[in-house]
């Protein structure tokens, strides 16, 4: 496991944990960002979705400036990257949730409901990646 | 405007979390879900460190009447472990193991004008629209 980064990615997780509990704590919201993008099209419009969805972007950009130019990905198939996403658009919605809202938020609030969630698409994201790299050859 | 401000700021937060902890990047997801490849735990120690900081303060701020900024606390209110809620996590998975990004993730590199991430985000949304369509719900 040369890739193994355990200090970052628990300072990471740690600051995602926080961004979450400052959500709440200000606006009384739940941060899951699958449904503030969903409901972020749908009526009653509510700014403070878009807000949020700004300041993702905005983290991507400041991160960029900051610890300079990301690798980006390569060479990955279009088709594949839009049979994704249309997956994950449906399956977060109908799911209600995703990795932010059931994972990190859900499992907080100790909801069986979210424990399922997370237990299903865990294991059905290793299914894919499995599938998708070492039968069918997308990508690495 | 205060709270549009703090969810500006919640958001941003959130996305530098994502490219500290390497989520942001969805060849090192892939290194996590592929577990019969060269297998990286670390994205184990992102949901960790995640949910350890949301378990502890989550119930600490819930004692309190109202949040700070807004009236009240808008929490889910399902409990049931359903047919929805169970196929929709096994899709929203298929799409995660295969491009490597989840919501979050798929949006904070969009600042990367990576043309996968763009091609994802726009049939991620497509994908909930469609949801709506075909299955209805809440």
């Amino acid at each position: 496991m040369h890739n193994f980064t355990p200090i970052s990615a628990l300072l990471g997780g740690a600051l995602i944990g926080l961004a979450s509990v400052w959500l709440l704590a200000a606006n009384g919201r739940i941060a899951g960002v699958s449904g503030i993008l969903h409901d972020a099209f749908a009526a009653p419009i509510a700014a403070w979705r878009g807000a949020f969805i700004a300041g993702l972007l905005l983290a991507g950009v400041a991160w960029q400036l900051l610890a300079g130019p990301v690798p980006v990905r390569e060479g990955f198939p279009l088709g594949w990257a839009a049979a994704a996403g249309l997956a994950v658009g449906f399956g977060t919605r109908w799911g209600g949730g995703c990795t932010s809202g059931h994972g990190v938020c859900g499992l907080g609030r100790l909801s069986a409901r979210s424990l399922v969630a997370v237990l299903v698409f865990m294991a059905s994201g290793m299914v894919a990646a499995y599938l998708t790299r070492h039968i069918l050859g997308v990508a690495s | 405007m205060k709270a549009l401000l703090s969810s500006l700021a919640a958001g941003f937060l959130f996305g530098l979390g994502l490219w500290v902890s390497g989520m942001a990047n969805p060849e090192k997801v892939l290194g996590f879900l592929d577990i019969t490849g060269d297998w990286d735990a670390s994205l184990m120690l992102v949901m960790g460190g995640a949910v350890a900081v949301t378990l502890l303060c989550f119930r600490l701020v819930l004692r309190r009447q109202k949040p700070f900024i807004e009236s009240r606390f808008e929490m889910p209110t399902k409990k049931d472990i359903d047919l929805p809620l169970v196929a929709g996590a096994a899709i929203f998975g298929l799409g995660w193991g295969t491009a490597g990004y989840c919501p979050g993730p798929a949006l904070t590199a969009l600042a990367t004008l990576s043309t996968d991430a763009i091609v994802f985000v726009v049939a991620m949304i497509a994908g909930g629209v469609l949801q709506r369509l075909l299955v209805g719900g809440r």
